[in-house]
């Protein structure tokens, strides 16, 4: 117990310089806000009580973990228990049944009218992530491409459907492969000159790509009608029942009542069906040499050059069918919302479905859903505490912390799990022990 | 012609200013290997940080000469102190990981950061009176006046000295020769005694030091700023970076000039809508047909 004093005053020491860190660092940014006045002149206002929490928060915090890492341990020798995976087969298909039954039960317990937010926002919205980052986990997660241009795809898709529909007076379904092939083509037109690039370089240009493609979609107003974006759309609709109020309609054919919510529930579905195929898929092709060529590139290009691969072709299919995905993702998205602007596909669109591939651990299928549900599940959340106002003051707008909170969530996690929340995924293949192989 | 004088005015200006940002992301590159996609956003902050500061002082009642070095000094140290934390917390543990982990660490930084300054400042543009508006009167045609102010003289003499000063700590000093030695071959150099971890740091501090003059320059010209800007103007600046070499100090300067006269010639000729889609293609095309740049070295891939 005689080292307790000297770690005391070590951790107030090292506090108290994290204090005068978070001092100099905050000094005008946090002390003072320019606001316009009524002149429209900006003059500062004084925070001086928010400056010195962040001051008082950030010796709290050196405090505690000066303490934290210097408390006595016992040294136990950690013997690396290698637990056999236990292979749980049956909860994927209680998780599937799960999805299916929740619009219908949510519509069921609280009526259609109130359902409408939860099958729309909790719903929809959440699992067009999820297929987004099992699309992208295809690039990213299996073959090792950062794709920062990722939106440009979903927004091929998007405006694919929006110009087509009106255009050619195809369903929905037929435009459904054709919005991701188009966006599988564009995956191919940008990868193709790019995939020579060394990785970080790579990252950069699909960025530059993504964001050449949001500015002609804002200036070519001729066909994109700029930052309006477009609207004049054909709906979902049921096999070519619309679901509209009348006698023509969804909900007349089967004898219900028109409720709003069916047609939700009807684009749930499709959604669903859509994200477990991008998973099929991508757990069916982690198995064939492709996938596995996916991997070893990711490991290491140098060797799979060696070994003969053709490693701008492997990288290109997995360019292409990530970027199909994003197009799938995008004609539902233009579906859901309605309309189409490039406004939804900006670089900030692209880091929130990186960052969900990366929470959830590159190349982990759960991994991602499950990122994929708590970033907008709690971006949504964020937007439902407005009881905070009244403690931080009528400026405060805790949904303005989404993407401030996604991205200390990406530094921590390169940090501190660089493999994502899940990161005890098996590899694909695996070499046996030398018995068991003889055998 | 004297259309073409203007705009060679102003894009040598433009460029002087990206050619600052540039040498953080080529000198980083060079060091580390790595993208500090974060580095627009550093230069963002430096910005907001100089318009308080600016408007803190100004209250004060100093002449403006005092009042620019004050508020320039000032927001380069806070500045610098700034890097050197985020060095610290989002790179420095990472030097050991997965090639991309660093990349990934930096966009989120770059995410934070905007978003920090729009949670703080709010979203909206800042814009302050416009300073130092004198101007001299270059060539006069009929209709059109060629002009250079005072505030484009002081942005290249500003960049002209702190480069000719760079240049001389990096060629002359033992912390430049300690960073051309981590960037040769950092194993070495720390068996050889340097402190590399040190030496990082000080790169990510002196690069951060010339983003926030880059900054106030930056504030000066244009007299306004948002919490998006970071994004923009440090992806061109790193595209100066690529185009004049990474890892090249002239390279990044030459870089940021043709890259700022490329981008106002281009809005003048042909459209001012598709003016930054002129930086980015620039961008791919350097990365796909001349990866090592104008001035840079070949990129030799180890094994």
């Amino acid at each position: 117990m005689s080292a307790q004093p000297s770690l005391l005053s070590r951790a107030f020491r090292e506090a108290s310089v994290a204090a005068l860190v978070v001092a100099v660092l905050g000094f005008p940014i946090l002390a003072y806000r320019a606001a316009p006045d009524f002149n429209n002149v900006l003059t500062l206002r004084a925070r001086w009580p928010l400056y010195f929490t962040f001051c008082a928060l950030g010796f709290a915090l050196r405090f505690v973990l000066t303490l934290w890492n210097g408390r006595p341990r016992t040294l136990k020798a950690e013997v690396a228990a290698a637990k056999p995976a236990v292979k749980r087969p049956w909860l994927a298909w209680l998780g599937v049944a799960a999805l299916i039954a929740y619009p219908l039960a949510v519509t069921a317990l609280l009526g259609p009218r109130p359902a409408l937010k939860w099958v729309d926002t909790f719903g929809v919205q959440i699992l067009l992530y999820v297929l987004l980052g099992w699309g992208l986990n295809i690039t990213v997660g299996l073959a090792g491409l950062l794709d920062l241009g990722y939106a440009a795809f979903y927004a091929v898709g998007a405006y694919a459907y929006a110009l087509l529909a009106p255009l050619t007076g195809l369903s929905f379904w037929s435009l459904l492969p054709v919005c991701g092939m188009l966006a599988a083509l564009w995956g191919v037109c940008i990868g193709f000159p790019i995939l020579r690039l060394r990785g970080d370089y790579l990252a950069i240009v699909t960025l530059a790509f993504a964001e050449i493609v949001r500015m002609v979609l804002i200036n070519w107003d001729v066909v994109t009608h700029g930052e309006q974006g477009l609207f004049n759309f054909p709906h979902i609709t049921f096999f070519g029942l619309p679901f509209i109020p009348g006698p023509r309609g969804f909900d007349a054919h089967f004898g219900l009542h028109f409720a709003a919510v069916h047609k939700l529930i009807f684009l749930y579905f499709v959604v669903l069906a859509l994200a477990l195929l991008a998973n099929v898929v991508s757990i069916r092709l982690r198995r064939l040499p492709l996938g596995r060529a996916w991997e070893a590139l990711r490991e290491d290009e140098i060797a799979c050059r060696a070994l003969g691969l053709d490693t701008a072709n492997i990288k290109l299919t997995a360019f292409a069918l990530g970027a199909f995905f994003a197009g799938i993702a995008g004609c539902l998205f233009a579906l859901r919302q309605g309309v189409v602007s490039p406004s939804s596909f900006t670089f900030n669109e692209s880091a929130t479905i990186l960052a969900i591939v990366v929470l959830g651990g590159r190349g982990s299928q759960w991994g991602v859903a499950l990122a994929a549900v708590l970033i907008v599940g709690a971006s949504e959340l964020l937007r439902q505490l407005n009881f905070l106002k009244m403690v931080f003051g009528p400026d405060f707008d805790p949904a303005q912390y989404r993407m401030l909170l996604v991205g200390l969530a990406m530094v921590a996690m390169m940090n501190f799990r660089p493999r994502g929340i899940v990161s005890a995924r098996e590899p694909t293949i695996k070499l046996l022990p030398v018995a068991e192989a003889a055998e | 012609m004297e259309v073409f004088l203007q705009q060679l005015i102003n894009g040598v200006t433009l460029g002087s200013i990206y050619g600052l940002i540039a040498i953080g992301y080529t000198m980083v590159y060079g060091i580390i290997g790595m993208v500090n996609f974060a580095h627009g956003d550093v230069f963002m902050l430096s910005a907001f940080i100089a318009l308080l500061l600016l408007l803190l002082m100004k209250s004060a009642g100093l002449p403006s000469g005092v009042l620019f070095i004050l508020v320039l000094f000032g927001s380069m140290c806070i500045t610098a102190l700034w890097n050197f934390v985020i060095e610290r917390v989002a790179y420095r543990r990472l030097r050991g990981s997965f090639r991309l982990a660093p990349l990934i660490s930096a966009i989120g930084m770059s995410t934070f950061l905007s978003n920090f300054v729009t949670v703080t400042q709010g979203p909206n543009n800042k814009s302050i009176p416009p300073l130092l508006e004198k101007v001299i009167l270059l060539t006069h045609d009929n209709s059109y006046d060629v002009t250079l102010s005072y505030k484009q003289i002081l942005i290249v003499t500003v960049t002209a000295v702190l480069l000719a000063a760079f240049w001389f700590v990096v060629q002359k000093t033992p912390l430049g020769r300690a960073q051309r030695a981590c960037e040769q071959d950092a194993k070495m150099a720390a068996l050889l005694g340097v402190d590399v971890d040190r030496t990082i740091a000080l790169t990510f501090v002196i690069g951060a030091a010339l983003a926030a003059v880059a900054g106030f320059l930056f504030l000066l010209q244009y007299g306004v700023v948002k919490s998006t800007d970071g994004f923009v103007p440090g992806v061109k600046a790193f595209t100066a970076a690529v185009l004049g070499g990474i890892g090249s100090l002239p390279g990044a300067v030459l870089g940021g000039l043709a890259i700022g006269l490329i981008e106002t010639l281009w809005g003048q000729y042909f459209s001012s809508d598709y003016k930054d889609v002129a930086a980015f293609s620039i961008l791919a095309v350097t990365l796909i047909f001349m990866p090592s740049g104008l001035l840079g070295r070949p990129d030799v891939e180890k094994v």
